[in-house]
């Protein structure tokens, strides 16, 4: 028997593969989204210790 | 020619929506309505990314308990006509891939909930998966007929850690949703376990039917709806109640009380007369209960903005 680049099996479990990497990929997106929605609505005046007041001062 | 789903040496492989079947889908969407009922009733306003991602983390934390339940449950699973087609008894996923779900799924659901919202949030969301996987499932409900009671606890904290994620704190409110939960909980399953009356025998799982007998069910129905009532009702009266909401609430529970009091009058000749028609329908009246409920608890705090919702 030949072997071949694609098997069978890997067009089978081809919708499984890509559900995977479509959650995967939301996953990432989401937890870019929450970094730049923390980053950004935070105020860094609450926050205690110097160093956001070291830089300003500078 | 082979199925598209099996492998070449005959065994059937699973599917993406096999292992989505294991996260309880349907039980999952309770999940997600109360506990964004639960943030958006909350007197805190949630930034919209945060909302809905600490939403589908509380859902795949829903979902990671859902599995660890059916991976044990399994034996039980496959004996009950109700759950015989559930993923583990009817083949499709391996307990072993199930147990490997859930732990992952738990573990990531609580540590990116604890990074989206509060920590106090992520270990209400841990607390809740322990309940339902390790206290209800691996314990509870194979030794006491109290089973659903105490175990509808798991159920009922959604609300709760959706208001933590808004406030992040605790409050009489989100007690108060968890408590309607709570209390609707019992006479939903004893309804279904009325009209499912040989799965849970089947498979010696103490419901209250088994225990106790069926009489003692329905009257255990009435009890519980009357308390039931009494709180619903007076959740209207609370902040995050309203004339809207105490509408609903006065409705709905006359219809509940009305079908409850119609179980209780029956006996097991009337009911296998018409196929347990009055417990069918009492125990689809209990979705619509819950679901309306909540969402007279959403109008309420949707509309509080426009000078509508509440009692101010």
């Amino acid at each position: 028997m030949s072997i071949r680049a694609e098997h069978e099996i890997h067009t089978r479990r081809r919708g499984r593969n890509l559900g995977i990497g479509l959650m995967l990929g939301g996953f990432v997106i989401l937890v870019m989204a929450l970094t730049y929605v923390k980053i950004t609505t935070i105020d860094f005046n609450d926050l205690k210790g110097g160093a956001i007041q070291t830089q300003e001062s500078n | 020619m082979s199925d598209v789903t099996t492998t070449p040496s005959g065994e059937y492989e699973a599917q993406l929506g096999d292992y989505f079947a294991l996260l309880k889908p349907r039980v999952m969407q309770l999940v997600v309505f109360t506990a964004l009922v639960g943030m958006l009733a909350a007197p805190v306003s949630v930034h919209p990314v945060v909302a809905f991602a600490s939403i589908l983390f509380v859902a795949v934390g829903a979902g990671a308990s859902g599995a660890l339940n059916m991976w044990w449950d399994a034996d039980i699973d496959a004996i009950m006509r109700r759950t015989a087609s559930r993923p583990i008894p009817s083949g499709r996923v391996q307990p072993s891939e199930a147990l490997a779900i859930g732990v992952a799924l738990s573990g990531l659901s609580v540590m990116m909930l604890g990074l989206a919202a509060n920590l106090l949030a992520a270990g209400m969301l841990l607390f809740t998966i322990l309940f339902y996987a390790v206290f209800y499932s691996m314990w509870l409900k194979r030794v006491t007929p109290q089973n659903i009671v105490i175990g509808g606890a798991a159920g009922a904290f959604p609300p709760v850690i959706g208001w933590i994620i808004a406030t992040g704190s605790f409050s009489v409110e989100a007690w108060l949703m968890f408590a309607l939960i709570f209390m609707w909980t019992p006479p939903h399953f004893w309804a279904l376990a009325l009209f499912m009356r040989n799965d849970y025998d089947d498979a010696k799982v103490p419901m209250l039917t088994v225990t106790h007998g069926r009489p003692s069910t329905r009257r255990h129905i009435l009890a519980y709806t009357v308390l039931l009532v009494v709180l619903a009702i007076g959740t209207g009266f609370t902040s995050i109640g309203g004339p809207i909401y105490l509408t609903a609430a006065v409705i709905l529970n006359a219809l509940f009380l009305l079908g409850a009091y119609r179980i209780w009058r029956r006996d097991e000749v009337d009911s296998e007369a018409d196929n347990f028609l009055v417990e069918r329908k009492f125990f689809k009246l209990s979705l619509w209960y819950l679901f309306l409920h909540f969402g007279a608890i959403l109008a309420e705090a949707t509309l509080r903005p426009y000078g509508f919702g509440g009692w101010s």
